[in-house]
């Protein structure tokens, strides 16, 4: 399924995330060493690796929802599209706006279908005139029937969120993140609370975004990175260990642990 | 081949040791306990309805009774039993307090569950669970004390034993609890809902209301509710802030008397058995109906939110 990629303009050489020097603690356990990483933009790339090696605190520093926690600590930069994520004080929604993250498992809002997908538009559009009740409309359709959800929830948007299967769950969770027009998606193994034809929804959803979003995707199932994912990153023990092309992390990987990691050897 | 010798730790497995004992005993204590607490509220309701049956069948009626603000059970050449003006002291005292305490809890409930972190939290959480263990009579005691000054200076009237002041003690009395309730329905909202609505952008005050809040309702009535009906038994406060005036009150400067405090002021000086008497186990069979009835619905909300 992976394809050769519509080369990213050199130009626009801009990443979609940067990590430099990047070093996190959870209370005194450290959890990230010093992380290097350029995710490119228009491209979805994949962290795998074994489970506790800091994947989703990386993912989660991205946005610094790690940060609600209260006892976690930093060092280092991560810049999103440019702007230092750290620096910006003030500018966490902000943040958060370019920045769409979807959970391992798929926590909808205790609201109707219809409200969850609007709920982050209506958070970013105070102020900036009335959105008409037609024009929110027009907003969930359009999410909706890109996360290839609408024709199963049209007769039904005004029931709670939490009666749809799983599978309709998570993709309702991308679905409410698509209306803000986030230029990185963050997802955090987002099929592993799915049964199989779920994830393999969910998993061409993905692939249906990749190009207009920028993702990050979470998993440590290296059939599902191989399968869904154009750049490759391995990590082990809260270090970066090697970002490459997909196909080639699989086929002629780098470094030695990526090796054993791929053959296996860590389960 | 003869029988295998019995498995020497047969007769360990039957032995009744010490532990055997005590478990044995525990159990039939903690039954004990449980079964007694249906058998005093059953025994209560009785004693209350047998007392006061008198009144309900020979001078009972609906006028007299809920119609009528004359509570003279004490005039030798007419008593006349009639309840209204307690039932409005006692309504408008706890709708006072209610008033009060339904902000000042809430927002209690929502700084600590939403917004307070660490050392702050768990301090401010010590500190009403010890500002609900205040005596009422101490609660009564500043009304008397404090607030009636107080109210007679501020609002320059004749008496500051009044509707404010009895709502007001009440009132601060009542949101400990309430806010001890409130903060465990906000407790109950699972954390992935905050953390959902953060991700997408929303500011902790945000998620608190267009999150926490609705998904936090019913429980938050809960809490409003078991506030009534602490309002609505409370006795010595009431007793010694209200000015204990038979009233229909119609500005909060008003003395009122309510219910409870009229059954503890008069209950000892009546002779057992006499019609007065058992008026007043009457409005004690009215007291009992009513927060039975409010203390029910709140439990039954709140089984509500566990079921769903
Ligand atoms: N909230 C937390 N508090 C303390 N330690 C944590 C917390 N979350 C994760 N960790 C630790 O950080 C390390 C990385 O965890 P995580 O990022 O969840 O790994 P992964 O997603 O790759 O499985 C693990 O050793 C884990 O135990
Ligand atoms: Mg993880």
């Amino acid at each position: 399924m992976v394809e050769p990629t519509p080369a990213v303009p050199a130009a626009a050489a801009e990443p979609a995330a940067r990590f430099t020097g990047f070093s996190l603690w959870y209370g005194t356990f450290q959890a990230l060493y010093g992380v290097d990483l350029q995710v490119e933009a228009g491209r979805i790339t994949s962290l795998i690796g074994p489970s506790g090696c800091g994947k989703s605190t990386l993912l989660r520093s991205v946005n610094r929802i790690n940060e609600r926690l209260g006892y976690v600590r930093t060092e280092g930069a991560v810049a999103v599209h440019g702007v230092d994520v750290y620096a910006a004080q003030n500018a966490l929604v902000q943040v958060r706006k370019q920045v769409g993250m979807v959970f391992q498992r798929p926590n909808v809002l205790p609201l109707s279908i219809r409200d969850n997908v609007i709920f982050g538009h209506r958070l970013h559009s105070r102020g900036a005139g009335r959105t008409t009740r037609a024009d929110e409309d027009a907003i969930v359709e359009g999410a909706l029937r890109q996360v290839l959800l609408w024709d199963d929830v049209k007769d039904r948007l005004n029931r709670r969120a939490a009666g749809l299967s799983l599978e309709q769950q998570q993709k309702l969770c991308i679905a409410r993140l698509l209306p803000v027009k986030p230029r990185l998606l963050l997802m955090d193994e987002p099929c592993s609370a799915l049964d199989p034809k779920g994830t393999e929804a969910v998993e061409e959803l993905i692939w249906e975004l990749r190009g207009e979003y920028t993702i990050l995707l979470v998993t440590h199932n290296m059939a599902q990175a191989r399968r869904a994912s154009e750049s490759c990153v391995f990590m082990l023990l809260g270090k970066m260990i090697e970002h490459t092309p997909t196909d080639e992390m699989f086929v002629t990987p780098q470094r030695q642990e990526t090796a054993d990691y791929i053959e296996g050897r860590y389960g | 081949m003869s029988a295998p010798p019995p498995h020497p730790d047969t007769a360990a497995l039957d032995r009744r040791d010490l532990a055997w004992y005590v478990d044995k005993l525990v159990a039939v204590l903690v039954f004990v306990g449980g079964v007694s607490a249906v058998v005093f509220i059953v025994g209560i309701f009785a004693f209350v309805t047998h007392e006061g049956w008198g009144f309900v069948s020979e001078h009972f009626s609906l006028r007299g009774f809920f119609g009528s603000i004359r509570w003279a059970p004490t005039s030798t050449s007419n008593p006349t039993y009639g309840a209204l003006a307690l039932i409005a002291g006692t309504a408008s005292v706890t709708g006072l307090a209610m008033l009060v305490a339904v902000p000042f809890s809430l927002g209690a409930a929502i700084y600590i569950a939403e917004f307070a972190t660490g050392r702050t939290r768990e301090v401010l959480k010590v500190l009403v669970e010890m500002l609900a263990a205040i005596p009422s009579v101490v609660w009564g005691f500043i009304g008397l004390s404090v607030m009636n000054p107080l109210i007679i200076d501020v609002f320059n009237v004749p008496i500051g034993l009044c509707v404010l002041n009895s709502g007001l003690i009440l009132g601060l009395m009542a949101a400990p609890i309430m806010t001890t309730i409130a903060e465990d329905a906000l407790k109950a909202v699972p954390d992935t809902y905050r953390e959902a609505a953060e991700a997408l952008g929303a500011t902790r005050w945000q998620v608190t209301r267009r999150v926490v809040l609705p998904a936090a309702r019913q429980g938050l009535l809960a809490a409003v509710l078991l506030g009534v009906g602490r309002g609505f038994g409370e006795t010595m406060a009431v007793l010694m802030a209200s000015g204990h005036a038979i009233n229909l009150p119609t500005s909060p400067f008003d003395s009122v008397r309510a219910l409870t405090a009229t059954i503890a002021a008069e209950l000892g000086e009546t002779a057992v058995g006499s019609t007065h008497y058992q008026a007043l186990f009457a409005l004690g069979i009215f007291l009992f109906v009513v927060t039975f009835v409010i203390n029910l619905s709140a439990d039954l909300i709140v089984r509500g939110i566990r079921k769903t």
